[in-house]
């Protein structure tokens, strides 16, 4: 059935996949795309809760519409950051980004 | 004689729920970044999928139309500009996997006991026939002020990230 549990499910399962492609990858971008995951399975907890718990208004969706706000300037910002990692060192690795003088 | 017919939205549904399981797995676990990015579209699309299923239509637009539209370029522009295209399954390598697995899935199983074993409220439903209105009402009235500083936000961070990715100027 369609409960808000299976909601939550997902999202908690999106969620982890998340963090574990943070940890484990090395490639910036890959990073990246990890957080992306993150991002998306707390709108989905902000809808589901919003549509589920008998809210009058729309909160959640206004909330979960910050948060793509937030998510776009993130990867903005994000990957500029990231090519000039490329122009300096080389590479996207973010292993081999170990000075701090620019 | 009723034969069992299957209900179309929850066979949807389930459907959905895998595309997005088995594609977010591929975008964390792929060798090739390419392919990871693309697995990452097709989330996307299941995300606004599930947004369809809980009623929330501007939501639903809203993310085909930002993430796939603009977010997901900038990544595979991402992928292009920082990457040698003749060699792209040697840039995305992953250590640590197994620690990570053992951490990740404790984690799942702790979310997942609170997830079920939660008495959560549910209300009734409230049928609408269309989101969009009260959203913009809600935008404009009462998160009048995180709206107007949410867009010098996001002006301020394109503008950092033009100047940021430019090349520097010569003195």
């Amino acid at each position: 059935m369609n409960t808000l549990e299976s909601y939550l499910f997902v999202s908690s399962i999106l969620f982890t996949f998340g963090i574990f492609g943070v940890i484990t990858r090395k490639n910036a971008v890959a990073i990246l795309m990890g957080i992306e995951l993150i991002l998306n399975s707390a709108n989905i907890n902000f809808i589901a809760f919003n549509r589920f718990g008998n809210f009058q208004i729309l909160d959640g969706h206004v909330f979960s519409i910050f948060v793509v706000v937030l998510a776009a300037a993130e990867a903005a910002i994000a990957l500029a950051i990231i090519i000039n990692l490329f122009k300096n060192i080389g590479t996207v690795d973010v292993d081999e980004a170990k000075e701090l003088r620019g | 004689m009723s034969l069992p017919i299957p209900d179309l939205g929850q066979m949807l549904f389930y459907s959905i729920v895998s595309l997005i399981v088995i594609s977010s797995f591929w975008v964390v676990m792929s060798p090739n970044l390419v392919h990871s990015a693309v697995s990452l579209l097709f989330t996307f699309f299941g995300v606004a999928g599930l947004y369809v299923f809980l009623y929330a239509d501007f939501i639903a637009a809203a993310q085909v139309i930002i993430y796939v539209g603009g977010i997901l370029v900038l990544i595979i522009f991402g992928v292009m500009l920082t990457n040698k295209i003749d060699d792209p399954n040697l840039s995305n390598q992953s250590r640590n996997q197994l620690l990570a697995a053992v951490f990740c899935f404790i984690m799942l199983l702790i979310q997942l006991q609170i997830i079920f074993n939660t008495d959560w409220f549910i209300g009734d439903f409230i049928t609408r026939e269309s989101t969009v209105n009260d959203i913009g009402m809600l935008l404009l009235t009462t998160y009048l002020l995180p709206f107007e500083v949410i867009s010098v936000l996001l002006l301020a961070a394109l503008i950092g990230a033009a100047m940021l990715s430019r090349k520097k100027l010569s003195k």
